[in-house]
């Protein structure tokens, strides 16, 4: 199929999905953005990737695309991912949208455990890709009990969870997936994001949407949305910190990898976000592990994180 | 220095390229066709229509080669093709009591009109390997019935119906079948949706929760009311004729089983059912889904419960295997931001553990 | 014992629970008012276990109706509770010891955690206090405060009984039931259980509803005695005048069989 690469594939609707399956996901992501937090029950569709990869991320996607939005595609913060490129592709191919890598060029940015280190602006939409959507499940397997919880705000076993945390481990032991708080209503599961990223989700100005396929559920965060990650007033949310600045683009208060460069023991941290490190070394700033490393300072002390 | 990993797309192409022939296998065999898939791996087939929920032989066939023979990426295939698939409506009611009877047998009595069919049946064959396929011998012809002798053949249900022995099947209205890849279910869900996700279940799975049963996860006390096979016509009423037209005719297999229930307070004692219907000749899959339909109804008759297998929400949200599969695998998938969280955080602990038990010996030194 | 108000706390009039066509009970009616211990006993099968999930309003009744005065002074009947103000009742004004210890309690999550949860669901946010207050609850109940973030899964059963009791009580209910929550247990932990619990609804004031088939326990605890025998109240007095006096032929007979043992 050479016009894969200009053109909608043949025989399939623009963005895969057919017109009536993408409003019935339209209607309940408005239902949703209408109860922030709320999970919107609906009919998930069969999609040409397995469940677990994506599926409901790719749905929300495929309902709100259109002809003249920019699609980015991360997965753990990088374009260049094998399930990123291939998701990217599968739009490239059915929608024939524009694509990038760039976070500011997005319209729509569809990821997977990551929300990218640029402040997203008005008129973004970032597309979750959802594995669990419950909060509670692993306290309750059940969904009729799950529900019922949600409907009455009965938080109390989540916050016995914390506390368990903090009596076994001194502090919250929950690294990733750390539940939220909406517009003091409902708990949330920001995805898998690492809680690092929580903070961003509060008061962001772009659109949040959450696609959970296997579990057919949609849920959404509006802009400027109170996001509280819980806590206990004595041990207040706190996020992670690293040692070391990238060794690639020299940015601090920003989420590292971890790279392993031999058997004994060598490790680097580098930039998870592989755009924004890639801009900020296009505009000149290095690392320790950069091949013009300037030495330290060379970044003029300017903090790499402008939020 | 160090350059970030790149070449993701380049990495996948290659991977589909090799993909492609691997799947050819040496070329000095023949390639098999879809058709070849279709009339000798039949029952391959058959499983591939019946859990990827679309009647289309040819299509499972292909899909099983595409897949190198993998029924559950085949049933995946199948799914991915059906879901784009648009929805005309549904189908007048199925007669299965019209069905034109390839396989019948009862294990509740001896004889019964329309006789014992054996069919095409593994049943009494002895499992030794036959070594003569290898050599691709040829086959007797089967013996038929005289054309003309159409069996009629009612259902087992049906006959005990006619005494109220069993309980009898009603639809409470005729609003239109919920369909569960239409509309989002919740819990608890009711009879037909539950029997529409059993029956696109995973044969496997419901294999071992049917056993369950058996072995006292949830007794039901069953007997093989019946087992028919062979083909049913299906029929659909146009909006604008507004008269049953046919479409043509489907393989099925539908299981009814038979349970003990001894009544209560509102219900005199009577046998109860469990319903199993699959595309094709699916036999193992129909008895397994009539016995969790009827364990997944303890409830409905105040019968003690909480064996997995009567467990709704434990039963219906795992026994599709394409989600299944996908779950579990997708743990192959990147997740190392995740795990840098939790490096991190063990990293921490460690330390505190270490610096703890550096002042505990301390101390004890002192 | 403070009881600022004379109405009855609880109030039940002809509460009926048929199973099927089977009695499980029948036409029960009675009053119970603040700080006092009500005993029901009969043999098992006798339909006090169906009687309390009823007056508890865990078990929808056939026919007649439960009151409740609530903490603000409104009387209300049980089954026109909203299920939000169902569970804020259970994990505030109630308590609910159970027979089991693994159903009254969460046997993953350690005793301050235990004891903390409905301090959590009613809003608490503080760690130090809810864990301070947790402390607290566990010295009152006799279990070492070293075990606070041990999971009862390594308590004994007299232990259990006792966290159990520590987690309903943390919230100051007014009312609490509780269902055989001595048997299974050596008698000597029996008779420590029984101490606490006795004290324990002398300091607090509480409302007690305790369903045994055990006489004795009746004789220490309770103010008043209803004998239940095949779904229906077949006797209920003062506890000391339905033991030592017991008008029904059955109750003597129950009565003369605890003496024996």
């Amino acid at each position: 199929m050479s016009a894969a690469e200009t053109g909608p594939t043949h025989g399939y609707n623009f963005a895969y999905l057919d017109e009536q399956t993408k409003r019935m996901i339209r209607r309940a992501i408005l239902k949703a953005v209408a109860i922030p937090g709320y999970q919107v029950p609906f009919a998930s569709r069969e999609m040409p990737m397995p469940y677990g990869w994506g599926t409901g991320g790719v749905q929300v996607t495929a309902a709100i695309i259109g002809r003249c939005d920019t699609l980015k595609v991360i997965d753990q913060g990088s374009d260049d991912t094998t399930n990123a490129v291939s998701i990217r592709k599968f739009f490239a191919k059915t929608a024939g949208v524009a694509t990038t890598t760039h976070t500011a060029e997005a319209t729509i940015i569809q990821t997977r455990h990551r929300i990218p280190e640029h402040t997203l602006k008005a008129g973004q939409i970032l597309v979750y890709q959802v594995p669990i959507p419950e909060p509670l499940r692993f306290l309750e397997p059940r969904e009729t009990e799950t529900r019922r919880l949600h409907a009455l705000k009965d938080y109390g076993l989540m916050q016995v969870k914390l506390y368990e945390d903090i009596a076994r481990h001194g502090h919250i032991a929950t690294t990733y997936a750390y539940p939220v708080e909406v517009a003091g209503r409902y708990v949330m599961d920001p995805s898998p994001i690492p809680k690092f990223d929580n903070p961003k989700m509060n008061m962001s100005e772009a659109l949040q949407l959450f696609g959970a396929g296997r579990e057919k559920r949609i849920y959404a965060v509006p802009p400027h949305t109170n996001v509280r990650s819980l806590d206990f007033e004595d041990h207040p949310f706190r996020v992670q910190q690293f040692a070391t600045p990238c060794a690639l683009c020299g940015a601090e208060g920003v989420y590292l990898d971890e790279v392993v460069l031999d058997d004994r023991g060598g490790r680097m941290f580098v930039c998870s976000d592989t755009d924004f490190c890639e801009e900020r070394r296009a505009q000149g700033f290095t690392g320790t592990m950069s091949p013009d490393w300037k030495g330290e300072g060379a970044n003029g002390g300017r903090q790499a994180n402008e939020r | 220095m160090y350059v970030a990993v790149k070449g993701g797309e380049a990495a996948i192409d290659n991977a589909h390229t090799l993909l492609a022939h691997t799947r050819r296998g040496a070329p000095e065999v023949p390639e098999i066709t879809p058709a070849q898939i279709a009339g000798q791996l039949t029952l391959a087939a058959e499983r591939v229509m019946a859990e990827g929920s679309l009647y289309d032989p040819a299509l499972a066939a292909l899909a099983i080669k595409q897949a190198r023979g993998d029924l559950v990426e085949a049933i995946f295939l199948v799914r991915a093709f059906r879901t784009t698939l648009p929805r005309f409506g549904q189908s007048v009611p199925l007669d299965t009591s019209a069905m034109a009877i390839e396989r019948r047998i009862s294990a509740t009595y001896k004889d019964l009109p329309g006789g014992q069919v054996l069919g095409p049946t593994f049943d009494y064959t002895h499992r030794l390997i036959d070594f003569l396929l290898e050599a691709g011998a040829e086959v007797p012809e089967p013996a038929r019935a005289d054309a003309g002798d159409a069996v009629v053949a009612p259902r087992v249900t049906d006959l005990l119906d006619g005494e109220s022995l069993i309980e009898r099947e009603t639809r409470a209205d005729d609003a239109p079948a919920p369909d569960i890849t239409r509309e989002p279910m919740e819990f608890p869900a009711s009879r037909d949706q539950r029997l529409q996700v059993l029956a696109r279940g995973d044969e496997g799975f419901l294999l071992a929760l049917g056993y369950s049963t058996q072995r006292g996860y949830g007794r039901t006390h069953p007997f093989v009311g019946e087992i028919r096979f062979g083909e049913v016509a299906v029929e659909f009423v146009p909006e604008e004729l507004g008269f049953p037209v046919p479409l043509g005719n489907v393989r099925l297999t539908e299981c009814q089983m038979v349970n003990q229930f001894t009544g209560s307070a509102d219900k005199p004692p009577q046998f109860t059912r469990g319903y199993g219907l699959v595309f094709g000749q699916g036999e193992r899959k129909a008895m397994a889904m009539s016995l969790v339909d009827r364990a997944l109804r303890a409830h409905e008759f105040g019968e003690e419960s909480g064996a997995p297998a009567q467990d709704e929400e434990f039963v219906l949200s795992h026994c599709d295997n394409v989600q299944a599969t996908g779950f579990v695998e997708h743990l192959k998938l990147p997740h190392y931001v995740d795990f840098q969280a939790e490096l991190e955080l063990v990293r921490r602990m460690r330390a505190e553990y270490a610096a703890r038990e550096e002042r505990v010996e301390e101390e004890a030194r002192e | 014992m403070s009881v600022d108000d004379d109405r009855p706390l609880l109030s039940t009039r002809g509460l009926t629970k048929y199973y099927g066509n089977r009695i499980g009970c029948a036409d029960v009616s009675f009053d119970l008012y603040e700080g006092e211990v009500l005993a029901i006993v009969g043999e098992s099968g006798s339909g006090k276990s169906t009687l309390l999930s009823l007056l508890a309003n865990e078990l929808a009744p056939t026919c007649g109706t439960v009151l409740y005065r609530m903490r603000d002074g409104e009387t209300r009947d049980l089954a026109t509770l909203s299920e939000s103000e169902r569970r804020l009742l259970l994990r505030t004004d109630w308590g609910f010891v159970r027979q089991d210890a693994r159903e009254g309690l969460r046997m993953g999550v350690s005793a301050g955690g235990n004891v903390g949860e409905r301090l959590m669901a009613v809003g608490s946010r503080h760690y130090g206090r809810i864990r301070a207050t947790a402390g607290d609850w566990l010295q009152r109940v006799e279990i070492d405060t070293a075990r606070i973030d041990d999971t009862p899964r390594s308590f004994s059963g007299g232990m259990r009984q006792r966290l159990q009791i520590a987690r309903n009580l943390v919230t100051g209910p007014r009312l609490v039931f509780m269902d055989e929550p001595t048997s299974g247990l050596d008698v000597s932990v029996q008779a420590r259980l029984l101490d606490l619990v006795r004290s324990l609804v002398r300091e607090m004031g509480l409302a007690v509803i305790i369903v045994t088939h055990d006489l004795a326990v009746a004789r220490l605890l309770s103010h008043r005695i209803m004998v239940m025998r095949a779904g229906h109240v077949i006797e209920a007095g003062l506890a000391d005048q339905v033991l030592d006096d017991p008008r029904e032929a059955y109750t003597q007979l129950l009565v003369s069989s605890v003496l024996a043992a």
